[in-house]
């Protein structure tokens, strides 16, 4: 069975060790997800990811390619500068809902404007899961953190961002989509999106940006079970998973 | 021979920095570095440079660090405000020895101050703005021509260290026309190539970090950059002497100010006083070697600066004791003038004589 798996296993992936990640978060899959779609498109060589600071980081790890390790939110910044460099390396971006829609809020908006074509990852998982579990710009309404212990309110804290329809404006972002790791079919939905978010820095068109919907069980409080969950039952209603540009019909 | 122009010196930075082979520049436009900036969008297009305009100082720095790592060495100019923007980034490139070349063109602050130049950014420069234990390598020069020395200096020093390098001067320097002969173009950015990353085609994947898992890993990334900077101490001072063999007072002064001490020397000397110049060019490390065969009959150091004495404190530290440092500092952007250097060069020197 486990020689089955291993026959299966992205070249890409890096299979030395057991992912670092808490038992039931998203990234092992999103992770996995990436290294299918760089397998699948032939990058790995041309390849440079861009990580920033929080769980996410560990990523690299896993996959086998090129990694620059950011500051906190720079990493579109980073990846800019990579790019201007190296226009005809496939440069993207892995981060968090705190480093991307938080601290790093200007960079990527201003990444998307200019249409520099990076790729930018985010997972989105509500919260601040290395520091502990604070509340993050994503953080739902009446979600309960260790720094919105009454859960959050709008009047003091503004609703949760939503990221790639505040991008949508940018002419420069020519792709633009949410996916969830919560089943298997979202799962198969995102790797397509992945793929098509690559192929559009490829032919140079613009900025993509695929944010992914993932459960953090520590941040939350919740076995794997319930926190998959609650990212389907939840996150997906307030953050709504598809292509949100181009606009399909 | 080459011919001598009249140039900016914002402008002579900006045009030696691409001769010397810079292609790639990072800059948002804060007064009074704007020559720099506005140079370079003109220029880099022309010799086939990228001129990049960043959202904020903070996005710049990390551009620049993102170059850096993709193997071009990068340039950025800024003014105090700017640069404490920075200097996060400045740590991280520190930290991933990352190599960047800043100019710094210094205003008086503090907060966002007045654009009027001044040297109190020596501070957040000298003993680094940012977390951690790093060091940046400080360049101050004092005139046109130095401009083309400094400019070149800086570049090989930060590729070879790989490590940022600031280029420090206040805005009436920056403003100054001076003549100058410009070098002949010749690229010496390039920088080892085993550690930059350009996708692991035919070899192991590279990581380009700051980050430290373990106290194992922290503590020897931290003692390798420590080696490092007592290596840049111990071959990396340089400074300029004026009249100071014989010498009862001796000024120390950077940038403008070494230029109006330059004056202030030259007059006291027709005036029969025993009157010399120390001029640090590099800011960090800091010049110590320059205070430690004083002549025997000094009496004192006069430590003159745009600020309220930043500089003063590495002097002393440098001299512990040796004979007395005395200060001159003006504020909010105004220039100490000769005659008030020489009123109180005067007075110490007949102190020196009780």
């Amino acid at each position: 069975m486990i020689e089955t798996i291993r026959g299966q296993i992205p070249q890409c992936l890096i299979f030395k060790k057991p992912f670092s990640w808490c038992p039931g978060c998203g990234y092992g899959i999103i992770t996995r997800i990436l290294a299918e779609a760089i397998d699948e498109l032939g990058i790995r060589e041309n390849t440079i990811a861009v990580t920033g600071i929080g769980c996410f980081m560990l990523i690299d790890q896993f996959l086998d390619v090129d990694f620059f390790e950011a500051l906190h939110g720079r990493s579109p910044a980073a990846a800019t500068g990579l790019k201007i460099v190296s226009p005809d390396k496939v440069v993207f971006t892995f981060q968090g809902d705190g480093d991307c829609a938080s601290i790093g809020m200007a960079e990527v908006v201003h990444a998307a404007n200019r249409g520099v074509p990076i790729t930018v990852f985010m997972v989105n998982n509500s919260l601040y899961g290395m520091t502990g579990g604070q509340m993050g710009a994503t953080t739902l309404l009446g979600e309960k953190t260790t720094t919105s212990p009454q859960g959050r309110k709008a009047t003091l804290h503004g609703l949760p961002v939503r990221l790639p329809e505040m991008l949508q404006a940018a002419e420069g972002a020519v792709f633009l989509a949410r996916v969830s790791v919560s089943s298997p079919p979202k799962v198969v939905q995102a790797k397509k999106s992945v793929i098509r978010a690559f192929e559009c820095q490829m032919g140079k068109r613009g900025f993509s940006y695929v944010e992914f919907l993932s459960p953090c069980t520590t941040g939350l409080k919740k076995n794997a079970v319930d926190s998959m969950a609650w990212v389907r039952e939840e996150m997906e209603e307030y953050f709504p998973v598809g292509v949100i540009k181009p606009k399909e019909s | 021979m080459a011919r001598k122009v009249l140039m900016k010196n914002n402008e002579i930075i900006a045009e030696t920095a691409i001769r010397y082979g810079i292609r790639y520049y990072f800059g948002y436009p804060i007064t009074p570095q704007n020559e720099i900036t506005e140079y370079m969008a003109k220029r880099l297009p022309e010799v086939g440079g990228v001129f990049f305009q960043p959202e904020s100082e903070l996005a710049g720095i990390n551009m620049a660090a993102g170059c850096s790592g993709a193997g071009k060495l990068p340039m950025l100019s800024t003014s105090g405000p700017g640069f404490s923007l920075m200097q996060e980034g400045l740590s991280f490139m520190s930290a991933a020895e990352l190599p960047c070349i800043i100019v710094d063109v210094m205003r008086a602050g503090p907060g966002d101050g007045d654009i009027a130049g001044a040297q109190g950014d020596y501070h957040q420069v000298v003993k680094c703005g940012g977390h951690g234990d790093y060091h940046v390598i400080a360049i101050a020069p004092s005139s046109g021509e130095s401009i083309v020395h400094d400019v070149k200096r800086s570049i090989e020093l930060a590729s070879r260290y790989r490590t940022p390098v600031i280029m420090l001067l206040d805005g009436l320097l920056a403003q100054m026309s001076e003549p100058v002969t410009l070098p002949q173009p010749k690229d010496i950015t390039q920088y080892e190539k085993n550690w930059i990353l350009t996708g692991a085609k035919g070899r192991e994947r590279r990581i380009i970090t700051s980050y430290t898992a373990n106290t194992d890993e922290a503590e020897a990334l931290n003692m390798r950059l420590q080696r490092k900077y007592r290596q840049i101490q111990a071959r990396e001072q340089r400074w300029q002497e004026f009249e100071t063999k014989d010498a009862e007072v001796i000024l120390v002064a950077f940038g403008i100010v070494g230029r109006i001490a330059i004056s202030a020397v030259k007059k006291a000397r027709r005036d029969g006083l025993k009157v010399g110049l120390i001029l640090p060019s590099t800011l960090w490390p800091v010049s110590e070697k320059a205070f430690r065969s004083l002549p025997s009959g000094l009496r004192s150091l006069l430590v003159i600066e745009e600020n309220a004495g930043q500089m003063v404190d590495d002097i002393s530290l440098a001299v512990n004791g040796a004979v007395s440092v005395e200060r001159l500092t003006k504020l909010g952007g105004r220039v100490p003038s000769e005659s008030e250097i020489l009123k109180l060069v005067k007075k110490l020197h007949n102190r020196s004589k009780d």
